[in-house]
This record gives C-alpha cells, sequence and structure tokens, in this order.
C-alpha cells in the first residue's frame, strides 16, 4: 500500500477524493504515527483515494494561536491555505482534534475555506454508508471507556460519532463520570503540552486517569494524539501501563478488522 | 407626612441609582469596540431561554430550583412593588384591592406562595455557603468583600419577605377590627394564617404598627437594594439579559482574528499590496493590558458574573491545585473597570500619561496610572489555562472567561516579548521548521511504518 502526495497525483494528472491531514503529532510522534498508519489503512481499506501533503504540510498554528504568538500562527496558517489552494483542495480529514478545529473553525477568516473532518466522522459515516463493516467480536468483553477531547467534545460538539464506532465494535462500553460537555481535558490544550505546569497539587492527566481507572477499564479508547500521550503518562504514573492501554478509535478498528 | 418622606426618598434613591448605572455604563465603555457576531431571533432565544427560562443552571438541578423560587418571587414581588409605590406616594391603603376584584387575592396568593419557597431557598443558600462550606464558595478569591456581598443579599432576601409577611399577616386581621381603613382582600394564601397564628389576639394600635413596620421594611430593603446594586455580584438580576443577547455567535474553537497581523504577514508574502497592511513604523499593542484593551463586551461579563464558580469548579487548572480560577479572571476585570473609571472621571491631571499630547484633559486614550491587569492577574494564572472550555460551557449567563485570558496571554507574547520559555523551541519550531518540535525526519516518514 502506497500513501501518495498531493504533488504525486497532480503529476499523473489525478485528484483525490481527500486530503489527510496528518498534523505534527501524526507525523512525528512515535505514538501518534502508528494512529495516522492505521487511520490510512483504513481509507485504503474502503477504496477512497486520498493524498498527504507531505513535506508541504505545516503546523496549522493551533499552539501558536493558543500560547498568544499570533505572528507564527498566522505565517503558518497562510503559507497551508496558499498550499491548499493552489492544489485546489476541498475537503480535508484529520486525526487532530487542535488541526480539525483550527482548519475548520479559523482559516475561514484568513481566507481559507474548506471542508473538515475529524477522522471519526469520516469513519462514522463510512459505517453508515455500509462502506466499511465492522467486523465485531475481538472486544467481546473488553471494558473500554472512551475521553473526549475538549477539541473536539466541548469545543466543537461531536460527542456521538466515536460513541457510535465503539458501540459497533461491540465492546463493553463505560462512561467515565465526566464525559460530552462535562468532560476533563487531559491537560495538554492551549499549548500547555509545550511547557511545564504552573505548581499545584496534581497534574491534570492524573486526575483524568484516576477518574477513568474507576471505570476498571481494559482500554481507554481516545480522539486526539495529544490526549494519548497525556493519557499514557498518566498511566504511567499510576504505575497501571501495563494493565490498561491507550488506544486512538482508528486502532481499535485497525485491530477489530484485522486490518 | 410619611407620604413626603417616602417621596424624598424615592427621588434619592433613583437619583443615586442613575449616577451609579450610568457610572458602571461609562466603565463598560472603557473596553474596545467591538461589534458581535450575531442574529436577532438567535439573540431573542438566547434571552429567552437562557436568562428567562434559566437554562444552563438546570444543568444542576437542585441549586437550579432554589434559585428559580427566589428568581420567580422576586419578578411577581415587582407587581407588589407597583401597588406599594402607589400608596407610598398617594396616601392610600392597598390601592389595588377594591379594584381588581378576586384577581387581587390570587396575584398576592402567587407572591405570598413563592415568597415562602422563596424563604426556604435562602435559608438553604445561606446553609451551603456559611456551614456546609462548598467548596466553590471559598475560594481564595471569594475571601472579605465577595463573601460578605454573598450573605447580605442572602439576609437581605430574608428580611424583604419578613417585611412581605408582617405587612400582609397584620392586615388580615386589621381587614377584621377596621375595616373602613383595611379594605377586605379576600383570602391570602399565606397571611390569612399566618396572620392569626402570630399575631393573633394582638390589639388594634399593635397590629397597626406591625403592619407600617412590614410595609416600611419591604419598601426600605428594595431602596437599599437599588443602591447597593452597583456594588454586588447581583448587578446580574439586570446585566445577565443584555449579556446574554450580545452573546457571540461563532464557534468556541475559533479565536478572535487579528487583521493587523493577517494583514502584515500577507503582505510579507506578497499576497497584497503592501498598502493594504495597516502596520506602519510603530507597533501598535496586541492583546490586552488593561481593560482598555479587552472588548466591552469583556467588560460588561465581568458586571454579570454571578461568582457562583461554576466555571472554576470545574476548570481543569484549578482543580488539580493551580492559582488560575476563571471566576477570579472576571471579578479581577470588574475591580479593574472600577478602578479606571473611578480615576478617570476624577480628572485628576497626575493621571494622564507622559508621553500624552493632551496634558489638561484625562480620557481613556490618555490614561496612565502606572496599573494594569497584570496588576491583578499573575502569569501564574494565565498559562495554567488549557483553553478547555470547560468555564465557557459552565457559565450560566454565557459569560466567556477564556477570552480574556487568551488577550492578556497575547499582549504578554507580541507587545511584552515575555511568556513562558519552554515555548520558544516550538515557535522557533514552526517558524523554520514547519512543525511544533525540531525533528530531522521527513514529514512523511510515518507512511514507512505502513507494511
Ligand atoms: S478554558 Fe482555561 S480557564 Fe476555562 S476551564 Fe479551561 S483551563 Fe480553566
Ligand atoms: S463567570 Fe459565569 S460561571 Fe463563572 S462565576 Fe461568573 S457567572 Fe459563575
Amino acid at each position: 500500500m502506497k500513501v501518495k502526495t498531493i504533488a504525486e497525483y497532480v503529476a499523473s494528472g489525478e485528484k483525490p477524493e481527500i486530503l489527510f491531514w496528518v498534523g505534527c503529532a501524526g507525523s512525528f510522534d512515535a505514538r501518534a504515527k502508528k494512529v495516522s498508519v492505521a487511520f490510512a489503512k483504513i481509507l485504503s481499506s474502503v477504496g477512497i483515494s486520498f493524498a498527504i501533503l507531505g513535506n508541504e504540510e505545516s503546523c496549522t498554528g493551533d499552539p501558536a494561536r493558543r500560547a498568544g504568538n499570533e505572528f507564527i500562527f498566522q505565517m503558518t496558517a497562510i503559507q497551508n491555505i496558499e498550499t491548499m489552494k493552489s492544489y485546489e483542495v476541498q475537503k480535508i480529514v484529520t486525526a487532530c482534534p487542535h488541526c480539525f478545529n483550527t482548519l475548520k473553525n479559523e482559516y475561514p477568516k484568513l481566507g481559507g475555506e474548506f471542508t473538515v473532518l475529524h477522522h471519526t466522522q469520516l469513519i462514522q459515516q463510512l459505517i453508515e454508508e455500509g462502506k466499511l463493516k465492522i467486523e465485531g467480536g475481538e472486544f467481546k468483553g473488553k471494558r473500554v471507556t472512551y475521553h473526549d477531547s475538549c477539541y473536539l467534545g466541548r469545543i466543537n460538539g461531536e460527542y456521538e460519532a466515536p460513541r457510535a464506532i465503539l458501540n459497533e465494535l461491540d465492546t463493553d462500553f463505560i462512561e467515565m463520570d465526566r464525559k460530552r460537555e462535562n468532560g476533563l481535558c487531559c491537560g495538554a490544550g492551549g499549548a500547555q503540552m509545550f511547557k511545564e505546569d504552573e505548581p499545584g497539587d496534581k497534574r491534570i492527566n492524573t486526575e483524568r486517569v484516576e477518574e477513568s481507572l474507576k471505570t476498571n477499564p481494559d482500554i481507554i479508547a481516545a480522539n486526539c494524539p495529544f490526549c494519548i500521550t497525556m493519557l499514557m503518562d498518566g498511566l504511567k504514573a499510576k504505575e497501571k501501563q501495563d494493565d490498561v492501554m491507550v488506544y486512538d478509535i482508528s486502532e481499535l478498528i485497525v485491530q477489530s478488522n484485522g486490518l | 407626612m410619611s407620604q413626603i418622606v417616602f417621596i424624598l426618598l424615592s427621588i434619592i434613591v433613583f437619583g443615586l441609582a442613575f449616577k451609579q448605572f450610568g457610572a458602571i455604563l461609562k466603565n463598560i465603555k472603557l473596553g474596545r469596540e467591538e461589534i458581535i457576531d450575531g442574529d436577532q431571533p438567535w439573540r431573542w432565544q438566547n434571552v429567552l431561554l437562557v436568562a428567562f427560562g434559566q437554562k444552563k443552571m438546570f444543568k444542576r438541578f437542585i441549586p437550579a430550583i432554589l434559585h428559580l423560587f427566589i428568581y420567580v418571587a422576586f419578578l411577581m414581588t415587582q407587581i407588589e412593588l407597583i401597588e406599594i409605590f402607589i400608596d407610598g406616594i398617594g396616601g392610600v391603603h392597598r390601592f389595588f384591592a377594591d379594584k381588581i376584584g378576586l384577581l387581587y387575592p390570587v396575584i398576592i396568593s402567587f407572591i405570598e406562595i413563592l415568597s415562602l419557597l422563596a424563604f426556604v431557598s435562602t435559608i438553604i443558600f445561606l446553609w451551603r455557603r456559611n456551614i456546609l462550606k462548598l467548596p466553590r464558595f471559598i475560594k481564595p478569591e471569594m475571601n472579605g468583600w465577595p463573601k460578605l456581598d454573598g450573605n447580605l443579599i442572602l439576609v437581605g432576601e430574608l428580611l424583604l419577605i419578613i417585611g412581605i409577611f408582617s405587612m400582609n399577616g397584620a392586615d388580615v386581621l386589621l381587614q377584621k377590627s377596621d375595616p373602613a381603613h383595611y379594605p377586605d382582600t379576600g383570602y391570602l394564601a399565606v397571611s390569612s394564617w399566618l396572620g392569626p397564628t402570630l399575631f393573633g389576639g394582638f390589639d388594634v394600635g399593635t397590629l397597626h404598627l406591625i403592619e407600617r413596620f412590614g410595609w416600611w421594611l419591604h419598601i426600605l430593603v428594595v431602596f437599599g437594594f437599588i443602591t447597593y446594586l452597583p456594588y454586588s455580584k447581583h448587578l446580574h438580576i439586570f446585566f445577565a439579559f443584555p449579556n446574554v443577547y450580545f452573546a457571540k455567535k461563532r464557534s468556541r474553537g475559533e479565536m478572535n482574528n487579528m487583521p493587523e497581523i493577517m494583514n502584515e504577514v500577507k503582505s510579507m508574502m506578497g499576497l497584497i499590496e503592501e498598502t493594504e497592511s495597516e502596520m506602519g513604523d510603530d507597533i501598535p499593542e496586541f492583546g490586552a493590558k488593561d481593560v482598555t484593551g479587552l472588548s466591552w463586551k469583556n467588560i460588561l461579563e465581568a458586571y454579570t458574573c454571578t461568582e457562583c464558580g461554576r466555571c472554576t469548579s470545574v476548570c481543569p487548572a484549578n482543580i488539580t491545585g493551580k492559582k488560575l480560577s476563571p471566576r477570579k479572571i472576571m471579578m479581577d476585570i470588574r475591580d479593574r473597570a472600577e478602578e479606571v473609571g473611578g480615576k478617570i472621571r476624577s480628572g485628576n491631571i497626575e493621571f494622564i500619561s507622559d508621553d500624552s499630547q493632551e496634558k489638561n484633559v484625562l480620557s481613556k486614550e490618555n490614561f496612565d496610572d502606572g496599573k494594569s491587569l497584570f496588576d491583578y492577574i499573575s502569569d501564574e494564572e494565565i498559562y495554567a489555562c488549557t483553553s478547555c472550555n470547560a468555564c465557557v460551557e459552565a457559565c450560566p449567563v454565557l459569560i466567556n472567561p477564556l477570552e480574556p485570558i487568551l488577550e492578556l496571554r497575547r499582549y504578554d507574547l507580541l507587545t511584552n516579548s515575555a511568556g513562558p520559555s519552554d515555548w520558544l523551541p516550538m515557535f522557533n519550531s514552526i517558524e523554520n521548521g514547519g512543525a511544533v518540535w525540531q525533528i530531522p525526519d521527513n514529514r512523511d516518514d510515518w507512511k514507512n511504518e505502513l507494511n
């Protein structure tokens, strides 16, 4: 299986159906790269022609903007918009809710109007349209809880798609106390990922992991590379990293369907 | 005699309130102008559901119900107040009693039942604040005045209701012994049994005193309330309506755009003509350093804040013991707006900035008292925020504490060139390598892991 860049598509005179926005984490973070791989497998398994920008992709600018550095944000964002416009990109899917939010809600004011989907939304659509069949069984009897990321959940109001997929996967699904619009942050947003915490009693990811452990889970399902890092760190701090796994929703599908 | 006292008092109270509310409006206008995204149908829907209907309060059911009793009792009592004013000015007694027939006991009974429920609710609220000590009411920012404010208003509420029942209860008995002066009100749901229970057997003179005491207590608490509101979190009873009306209709995920910077970058990249870029040689002030750098809407929100602490109780930073409290951010903005507004209205030319051309007239443009919002809000607070929007979701009156936090960060980063040094590598990597980390790999190397 070969993942092609949009430049390669154009060179061969083709047009991809959708652009897969990989994001910094999906491109460089060892753990998040596995999610990119999983999602690429799902896309090709259903025969969607998708492209990536490859080296022409740049950070969406979310952390810079939320840190307060508007110059860096505008530079990288406008660069991205120009790149995508030059390739006549219309539809984007991404496995990172921060990229999703910035592409969807912030690029239009800068002149970049695209249709943007989070990968859980696209996957759910594919399931609904019957294009993606989930082979159940893999997670029978497995206790799975789900962590709403702030940027997909509370900020963009998408609570259903990930839950619908988990439902298809036939898991023993258990909700945490703080869920949906009341979900607790993992602690990474607002560029916290890139700095030390301010003094306090505990780390936010520890608080969240303690809450998820109350559901006595085998798996914590997530939808964001930064949440995954935070939750895994939190589990390590509780020495639970061997008992509880953190997976992106797309990875669960890959495991279930043996892709 | 009592008519004159009443009229004089009314004039003083309303005159004072006019002045106080005028000052608050001026303080709100200290903020930057901003056109708020939104349309009429959406705005009125918010006013109806969120402000009148208290929709977001019902995320927490018990306090919502208790608060609803007090709120509806407050609204309904306004009807009774109309009569009190007519009686007070005209020197008559229960003006409407013999004019609207059966409607009179129905309305008064309705008010009485609500007042009774409000009485119970108020006691529960006092208990939650002072004995149960609910965590969100005892955070550091609640020490001193805010705590006293919360209790004062509840005690005022109790006094008001005591006034209503003394007045009505004594009246019920007086109607029997002195029907000439006390017109028949019909059966009142609470006072018709509470009056005889409490005051049964008292002589007419005492009853008359109790009735007057109740009447004056009621109206004096109301007068006190009106002049007290501008210093209290209870301003929300009025400001919640415009604040909800002017809520921003846009995705929570969209930060305010900064067109000057956008155009500067676009012109640097050759996408627009140089002249379209608005930035001259002197770099303007980015973000907000003080209330004058915030939007007027942020200041309106600060005046609307009920100090309920719902935002703080769900803030991940606050929950894990960090100093950040979104409620405190809103309270600080209000305090600073009061300070700046007061100083500007003092006209003291000491507060004219040294670099101002205008040396004689103090205004918000040349105001400088050597302080700013950063004297109220520390870096430790603004940099602990994860931008999770939990506070925004929690607020019953549609306040957005995140927006000013991010505007303060912008000032600190862009104008002050400060901020956490941890972030510098991230900024540099994005600027030079297009990624948040400095990594020598190609951006699409991950695909080699595909089998
Ligand atoms: S957005 Fe910031 S202030 Fe608001 S709840 Fe989240 S961390 Fe706290
Ligand atoms: S900002 Fe809203 S939620 Fe927070 S204390 Fe004020 S009114 Fe309550």
